[in-house]
């Protein structure tokens, strides 16, 4: 919660500066933002190539349960697809990319930003943040009403690091790995997902 | 875009090759990419006016969005649960 209101923090600032014009020569900005998010997927790599440790607990997983991360994947994007038949403005695309994001505001509004403007990347940043924040605030409802695997589902890609504590604590211990090994690929699926569905 | 995929599956790579070697500071890079990232967002944002004026509906909009993806995933989720209860009885 603490490192959502920090990225928070920096957007707002981001505005501020953009309103007052304090930054000069912002055009150059889109080349810089590029090259950073170039280098910020280098790292995103080397952090799941290095983490050979998780790939090997996941042997242990009940096989029907492993096809969470099918069902968040298609359950999201069916919702956002509903969506967009009421928002005439948006493209079908345009909403499947935002949903893409499964709660990982930072990488998803980044590189929407990168592709389809600021205008959709705002879009993609608050929504995914509305689903960061609910898993956090709604899981122990989610557990009562719709089983263990709801919060996983809608923590999304969040669900082996922000939303992992929430998820053992409502859901039971029982289901770290499973809570981790759905974060990891849906985490894994959102690059992928979100600029296949801008380049549409 | 095929770039940036491309240049992330190297950094799996080198990730791989590296996994003797400790590397909890690659996580700290990461936050500080990321909040580089969404400064610039920001700033994009607080120049264009269209999206200042604009960000209540846009917020909405979010907001819709949002709840449709949890709300398609938590029916098939629930589903998969019952499913999975039903098939491992004895579990």
């Amino acid at each position: 919660m603490k490192g959502s209101l920090i990225i928070v923090g920096f957007f707002v600032l981001g505005i501020v500066c953009g309103l007052f014009h304090w930054l000069p020569d912002l055009n150059s900005f889109g080349n810089v933002s590029y090259i950073v998010l170039c280098a910020l997927m280098f790292c995103v790599g080397i952090s799941v190539g290095h983490n050979t440790e998780v790939l090997k607990s996941f042997k242990q997983l009940n096989p029907i349960l492993a096809l969470l991360p099918l069902m968040t994947i298609v359950g999201t994007l069916a919702g956002c697809s509903i969506t967009s038949l009421f928002l005439p403005h948006r493209s079908l695309a345009d909403c499947l990319a935002v949903g893409s994001g499964f709660g990982y505001y930072s990488l998803s509004s980044v590189f929407i930003t990168q592709y389809r403007g600021p205008e959709l990347g705002t879009v993609a940043l608050l929504a995914n943040i509305v689903r960061e924040v609910f898993t956090l605030l709604g899981a122990p409802l989610l557990v009562r009403y719709f089983g263990p695997l709801s919060p996983i589902s809608v923590g999304g890609a969040t669900t082996m690091d922000t939303t992992l504590p929430i998820i053992t604590q409502c859901s039971g211990a029982n289901f770290v790995i499973l809570s981790i090994f759905h974060g990891f690929l849906v985490d894994f699926s959102v690059p992928f997902l979100v600029t296949f569905f801008c380049s549409l | 875009m095929l770039k940036i995929v491309a240049i992330m599956f190297g950094g799996m790579a080198v990730g791989f090759l590296l996994r003797r070697r400790r590397m909890s500071w690659i996580m700290a890079v990461i936050t500080i990419l990321i909040w580089l990232l969404l400064f610039f967002l920001g700033v994009d944002v607080g120049e264009n006016e269209k999206i200042i004026y604009g960000l209540k509906d846009l917020g909405l909009e979010a907001l819709f969005l949002a709840f449709a993806g949890i709300a398609g995933s938590v029916l098939l989720a629930w589903g998969l649960w019952v499913a999975s209860q039903k098939k491992g009885g004895d579990r």
